[in-house]
């Protein structure tokens, strides 16, 4: 039988410590194990983004890897993205943009939108649809999500120019 | 969708990990996971051990030297897409990286792993092939360096021993006077290709083609290199009869089956269209 192990990381600057057997997938372990559920869990298979999170710096998605291969990393999940009661300013264009109706996909949709920013500031509607392929919506149709992420980085962008050292 | 349970091994070096798959019975290599994982999660397969390469150091890297270009295997697709002396010495190679999966698999897949998967429909091991890239394949006792060619031998199925693994991928940079493409056919973004086709053309003084190497992907049960579709290219000026004649040419040498992304005879169809784009794609870029 496989062993269980216990498994330490960092999330949304945390320190986090929780058991594992290898088998138990990340999103599993976030979400059962530490309880942090704002990360979703949709198709289960790798194609709706709903469990996206950010790694090491790099959006991921926590269902297609294994808790053990998060051993010692760095974790930015959705609970981790507003400060206390402020929201981000990402999460502010989605609500002002309506980028979300059910909100299912959001927490994914709102990381796949942060990396994507961080990689390229100022991306064309092109570039954004691109961006956000690997998550699935299936009620706003997508429209207001290309708006919100747009607004998103305008609301970045200043503050970029001032900290262009923010990868 | 949970696996069937299997121990996990991470080791540090290489030299572990291959004394970890010869001697633990019924292992496997994880590199990205991002095709190993899904099949796990189905339980397509489901190894008793699994040998997690991801934490050695030193096998995530690009380099040059002299006339090629050395990537780690566990250069992630990103990395490739976006490496500038990738984007100037061997476009193909960043285009066909660029369009796998989306960003979070390209974020966790990797070159070494997309190549020794073997799937025949994905993007990296056509270009690879029509490249003429070699692989350093690292065993117990020996290192060995294989051609992309003599690699790809049936669908998912490798020159690779259970107890090596592939450290090294190096890709010649694109000779003077060549232009390359990869040109990726696909249902829609995130999905394998119908048709992929890397070309790279190179012109001699006179205008005439010198070489010309075509790789498709998704039209047999290994990446193919459409040798007689170059022929009717090489020593050529290039025209549009030719170009049109060598698409007939890739499509008679390719082999598709009928599955969910078209019939056999509408997949050689989209070779002879697509060949001839990234051709065309290939000189404009010259």
């Amino acid at each position: 039988m496989s062993s269980v192990k216990q498994i330490q990381l960092t999330i949304n600057g945390q320190m986090y410590s929780g058991r594992a057997e290898p088998r138990t997938l990340l999103v599993h372990f976030l979400r059962d194990e530490l309880g942090l559920t704002g990360t979703h869990i949709g198709c289960i298979v790798g194609k709706c983004g709903a469990c996206s999170i950010v790694l090491n710096g790099k959006v991921v998605k926590s269902c297609l890897l294994f808790a053990m291969q998060a051993e010692g990393a760095e974790i930015l999940t959705v609970e981790g993205l507003t400060k206390g009661s402020q929201l981000h300013p990402i999460q502010e264009a989605f609500w002002e943009q309506h980028g979300l109706q059910c909100g299912y996909c959001t927490p994914g949709m709102l990381l796949a939108t942060y990396s994507l920013l961080q990689n390229n500031p100022s991306p064309s509607e092109k570039e954004i649809r691109e961006g956000i392929a690997g998550n699935l919506c299936m009620c706003t149709g997508y429209v207001n999500i290309v708006k919100a992420v747009k607004a998103a980085a305008e609301k970045i962008a200043p503050a970029k120019k001032s900290s262009s050292t923010r990868r | 969708m949970i696996p069937r349970p299997f121990e996990y091994h991470a080791p540090a070096t290489v030299s572990e990990a291959i004394s970890l798959l010869k001697n633990a019975n019924d292992s496997k290599i994880l590199a990205g996971g991002q095709s190993l994982v899904p099949l796990m999660k189905l339980r397509l397969v489901s190894p008793a051990n699994i040998v997690d390469i991801g934490r050695i150091a030193g096998l995530r890297y690009i380099k040059r030297e002299r006339n090629r270009l050395l990537i780690g295997s566990m250069a992630i697709h990103h990395d490739v897409a976006t490496s500038s002396i990738i984007n100037k010495k061997c476009k193909p190679l960043a285009e066909a990286a660029s369009h796998i999966g989306d960003q979070q698999v390209r974020n966790r897949g990797t070159i070494g792993g997309t190549i020794c998967y073997a799937d025949p429909a994905a993007d990296i091991p056509a270009v690879v092939v029509a490249m003429d890239a070699e692989f350093k394949v690292t065993g117990p006792f020996t290192e060995r360096v294989v051609k992309a060619r003599d690699f790809f031998q049936d669908i998912f199925t490798t020159d690779l021993r259970q107890d090596e693994i592939l450290t090294e991928v190096r890709v010649p940079v694109l000779p003077p006077r060549s232009g390359g493409t990869y040109v990726k056919f696909e249902r829609g973004v995130g999905d394998l290709a119908i048709v992929g086709v890397a070309a790279i053309v190179t012109l001699d003084n006179a205008g005439a083609c010198k070489d010309v190497r075509l790789g498709l992907a998704g039209v047999g049960s290994t990446p193919i290199r459409a040798t007689k579709a170059e022929d009717v290219l090489k020593g050529q000026k290039p025209s549009d009869a030719l170009v049109a004649e060598a698409g007939e040419k890739a499509a008679e040498m390719s082999n598709p089956s009928s599955d969910i992304r078209g019939s056999a005879e509408y997949k050689r169809e989209m070779v002879k269209v697509h060949v001839r784009k990234a051709i065309k794609q290939s000189l404009s870029r010259i």
